[in-house]
């Protein structure tokens, strides 16, 4: 989606403004919000890429003023909601409505474990030859789904050269959806700065971004 | 649209008018200790807490240990000492260059957003920096959870058009003749910066080395100091 999560090129957003000695958290809540997403995550109701969705359809003069944990408040709360295992009433009375809950809650011993998975969005190499290979060009689809997805307006309809080939990836768009994992090969493409961005760029500026089969088309 | 969703919706609506917004600055205390009133988001936060811990979906320990993973264990000290590591031991920075992950978990840093690595390296040619414009992708194994610069608009959206202005803001000025190369993470690869050892540290140990390597080198955003600065 067109969404305003979609940063990448944006003007007037301010100067970047580090801040020294940066705590891990800020505020007590911070923590709470942290954990509390992850644990719901172990629930295994929805996907990253779902929860990715779930912020991005915040309305966006929200996501613009929340903060990173509020953005993940939202998508907890509201997830939560969707997948039926709490009520907008529960939540807003913070009492349990009697109900009988829908899932059982990650056991303390088995947490280090999932947090050390090595699995994620990998597939197996096998379910998928690939389109293209290092030093192929191709051309990003000027496309604008209305769904998720990972090919960044910035980056829409032009000509790059594929740097490496990550091997095969679930692909975010249907599975931020109907939880489908569809396998898709996922490249390393190099853009010269000028390609997207014009002559203004630096002549010895480059951006990779990581891009799936579906995004591309040979150039 | 169901009516869960709707629901949720106007629920949010009613409370945003009362929102401090969470620029609040309550700190690190428990919400409410100097009598103050708590924020709208405190209090959403820890009412979800006692709905979710009430009806059996979170278990409360399981929650201590999480934040405590994420406070005190995981941070920029692991890939401090990937990178020291590899400026001293030539066979495993090959290992890591070519599989960046097998060769961080050599060093038992694997896991949850850091499951496939791929490290870069900075030379005096190439300068590599690491953003993530649609969100918030880092590498948490190796350097924990992000900054809020990171995680933030101005950072996001000027990386990719402004990658030379946006070092000279972090104090880094790149030569005409380096190439600067910037990673977007849209997917599921995940991004470290290996960067210069700095000269003035030959015969320094693995760990004094380490020592001087920080997060912001690591993203991309700073060079390494050496011992004198």
């Amino acid at each position: 989606m067109n969404g305003v999560h979609d940063m990448g090129g944006m003007h007037g957003m301010g100067p970047i403004a580090p801040e020294p000695d940066e705590p891990v958290f800020h505020h007590h809540w911070e923590k709470r919000v942290l954990a509390l997403a992850l644990a719901t995550g172990f629930l295994r109701r929805w996907n990253i890429d779902m929860g990715r969705y779930t912020i991005e359809q915040m309305p966006p003069a929200e996501y613009l003023r929340a903060t990173y944990y509020e953005k993940w408040l939202y998508r907890t709360e509201r997830l939560l909601v969707e997948r039926g295992l709490l009520t907008a009433g529960e939540l807003a009375s913070g009492r349990p409505d009697g109900r009988p809950p829908g899932a059982r809650a990650l056991p303390p011993g088995d947490v280090q474990a999932a947090l050390r998975g090595r699995r994620a969005a990998r597939m197996d190499d096998h379910l998928k030859a690939p389109t293209f290979k290092a030093g192929d060009r191709v051309r990003t689809r000027n496309v604008h789904p209305r769904h998720h997805t990972r090919l960044p307006r910035y980056a829409r309809g032009k000509v790059g050269v594929i740097d490496r080939d990550h091997g095969v990836f679930i692909l975010p768009d249907e599975h931020a959806t109907s939880g489908t994992k569809v396998p898709s090969h996922c490249y390393a493409v190099r853009f010269e700065g000028r390609e997207l961005w014009g002559p203004d760029a630096g002549p010895r500026d480059a951006i990779y971004i990581d891009l799936f089969d579906e995004y591309l088309e040979p150039a | 649209m169901d009516t869960a969703r709707v629901s949720w919706y106007q629920w949010t609506r009613s409370t945003k008018e009362d929102r401090v917004s969470g620029h609040d600055h309550d700190h690190d205390h428990e919400p409410g200790v100097h009598g103050a009133p708590l924020t709208d988001t405190q209090l959403r936060v820890r009412a979800l807490e006692s709905l979710l811990v009430d009806k059996g979906l979170v278990d409360p320990a399981a929650l201590d240990t999480l934040i405590d993973t994420y406070e005190t264990k995981v941070g920029p000290r692991n890939g401090a000492r990937v990178v020291a590591k590899a400026w001293v031991d030539p066979a495993f920075k090959q290992r890591l260059l070519a599989d960046s992950t097998e060769a961080i978990a050599e060093l038992g840093y694997i896991g949850r957003q850091g499951e496939d690595m791929v490290v870069l390296e900075n030379t005096p040619k190439v300068h590599n920096m690491v953003v993530c414009t649609l969100c918030s992708c880092y590498p948490w194994p190796v350097l924990g959870l992000p900054p809020v610069w990171y995680k933030s608009a101005p950072y996001r959206s000027r990386a990719v058009i402004d990658p030379r202005g946006v070092l000279r803001e972090f104090g880094v000025q790149i030569g005409d003749d380096v190439e600067v190369r910037v990673w977007d993470s849209t997917a599921e690869l995940r991004y470290l910066v290996l960067p210069e050892r700095p000269a003035g540290t030959d015969g320094m140990s693995e760990d004094a080395l380490a020592a001087l390597v920080t997060r912001d080198a690591m993203i991309g955003v700073a060079k390494v100091k050496g011992p004198r600065g």
